[in-house]
């Protein structure tokens, strides 16, 4: 029981952690694509949109590389610890939350930009502005790039190596009960995978209230 | 944006969870998944630890990326189980020792309906050439383990070994022992596993024990401290006390009344390597 719980601890702390750096870079990231134009910024959206499908053992496996103590990054000791696991999701997230928040910012920025730049706000003051419009959504763009990192299993797994009471997450020890042969014990595992996500995206709704995004309202 | 701000405390509080102060000493154990699949380790190590205060992180791997790990650095112990492999791994300068720690056997599980009439057999080879012309199905391990390893000889010594392309009845999985008696169990083929992750598997369906007792069926595990001078950077001082740990009679005992269902699962065989 103590196992189970601490499972849980390192799935919800690591997919948290990892969703938090991946907010602080694609929430100014996605409203910056939106409000700069400068040259490759088409190409710039179409890569965060296809990295929607960055598979997450090709990342794990370039991150395992670059982080083994004979690889550039080895000099960390960052293998096969839950900061690894940390970097790898906060990769695999990034992209969802980064073109989710240019789609959105995009859109307030085609309404509002006129507004907010005769209001004398330079380009780079309109962006907090921006996000604060379209505040629901980003509640939407974090959510997505959380259930990226809580479900995933392939990147961890290669960098965290799935150690008992260190980086061993729901999704992994799964992967392991059914290894075992333990089908419905790994069964009622996913169960409360799923009740975790189910509550934790409850809570966030909760905690936004009643949190509308003016540009939504009108359309 | 004060309820925004909120969820990003949380977040913020779950990285900070994450700089907390390191574990003072531990080390990391690439090991074969036999012994953690089968429950012996997290069974013995505790008792380590609590006597030496170092903290042991399993990495469980198939013996040949187990090997892998360790020639990159990235492990400062090994476990593992193919002794041509292994004595490889020595020649190229990466091990300072190898001592066997225990052994037990590999068998060969299949169907009870036994489609190609190998049940209790004791020759392992004359098994696999009857599954071979049967055309039964079997399940190989393919990932370069210790197990798979020891199913390639057996077929080197059969004097066929299968082709995963042309022939459909030989099923290469590229997976763990336990994904391979998942997908047995589940097409109802034969495979080659250790004795101690199939007593300790939970869904054997219509799987038996078809073929036991072979000499060439002997599974030995051995213990590996890494050479100091190509691994500077490895913990070998406190990968040395697991190794003398786990040689002891201490760990020898360990291992030795570790058992599933009433079965012992490990031989220790420190004093006398099979």
């Amino acid at each position: 029981m103590g196992d189970f719980l601490g499972i849980i601890g390192v799935s919800i702390t690591v997919s948290l952690a990892a969703t938090a750096i991946a907010a602080a870079v694609s929430l100014p990231l996605g409203a910056a694509l939106a409000v700069f134009s400068f040259r490759g910024r088409r190409a710039l959206v179409i890569l965060t949109n296809a990295f929607f499908g960055l598979p997450p053992v090709v990342v794990g496996l370039v991150l395992y590389l670059a982080l083994s103590r004979s690889g550039p990054l080895g000099f960390l000791q960052l293998l096969y610890t839950p900061t690894a696991m940390v970097i790898a999701q906060a990769i695999l997230a990034a992209p969802i939350m980064t073109a989710l928040v240019h789609r959105a910012s995009e859109r307030a920025w085609a309404r509002y930009g006129d507004e907010l730049i005769s209001d004398g706000a330079s380009p780079v003051q309109a962006i907090p502005q921006i996000l604060h419009i379209i505040r629901a959504d980003l509640l939407t763009a974090v959510l997505a790039g959380f259930g990226r990192t809580i479900s995933e299993v392939g990147a961890v797994i290669l960098v965290g190596g799935n150690i008992r009471g260190l980086t061993r997450t729901m999704t992994t020890a799964i992967a392991l009960q059914t290894s075992q042969g333990e089908l419905s014990l790994a069964l009622s595992l996913g169960a409360v995978l799923i009740g975790i996500s189910i509550s934790i995206s409850a809570t966030v709704f909760a905690l936004a209230g009643g949190v509308r995004t003016a540009g939504s309202d009108e359309t | 944006m004060i309820e925004i701000r909120s969820v990003l405390a949380l977040m913020v509080a779950a990285i900070a969870l994450h700089s907390g102060p390191a574990v003072a000493e531990s080390i990391v154990l690439a090991s074969t998944t036999s012994v953690e699949n089968s429950g012996l380790l997290a069974s013995i190590l505790p008792q380590f630890t609590a006597k030496t205060g170092i903290t042991v992180h399993v990495v469980a791997q198939g013996t040949g990326k187990a090997l892998d790990t360790a020639r990159r650095g990235d492990a400062d112990i090994l476990l593992v189980h193919d002794p041509e492999a292994e004595t490889q791994f020595m020649d190229e300068g990466h091990g300072r020792t190898r001592r066997q720690i225990a052994w037990n056997d590999f068998v060969i599980v299949g169907p009870a309906a036994d489609p190609a009439q190998v049940r209790d057999g004791k020759d392992s080879v004359v098994a696999l050439e009857a599954i071979a012309s049967a055309r039964a199905p079997f399940v190989s391990r393919g990932d370069n383990s210790g197990t798979h390893a020891t199913e390639l000889r057996l077929w080197k010594i059969a004097g066929h070994t299968p082709n995963a392309t042309s022939e459909k009845w030989y099923r290469d999985i590229g997976g763990g022992m336990g994904q391979a008696l998942n997908a047995a169990s589940a097409m109802d083929a034969y495979t080659l596993t250790d004795r101690g992750t199939w007593l300790s598997f939970n869904n054997k369906a219509s799987l038996v024990i078809a073929v036991e007792g072979d000499p060439r069926l002997v599974n030995r595990y051995d213990v590996i401290e890494l050479d100091p001078q190509k691994h500077a950077d490895a913990k070998l001082g406190l990968a040395k006390a697991l190794a003398d740990w786990l040689v002891s009679p201490e760990g020898q005992q360990a291992i030795g009344a570790y058992q599933v269902n009433g079965e012992k699962l490990f031989n220790p065989s420190a004093d006398a390597p099979k």
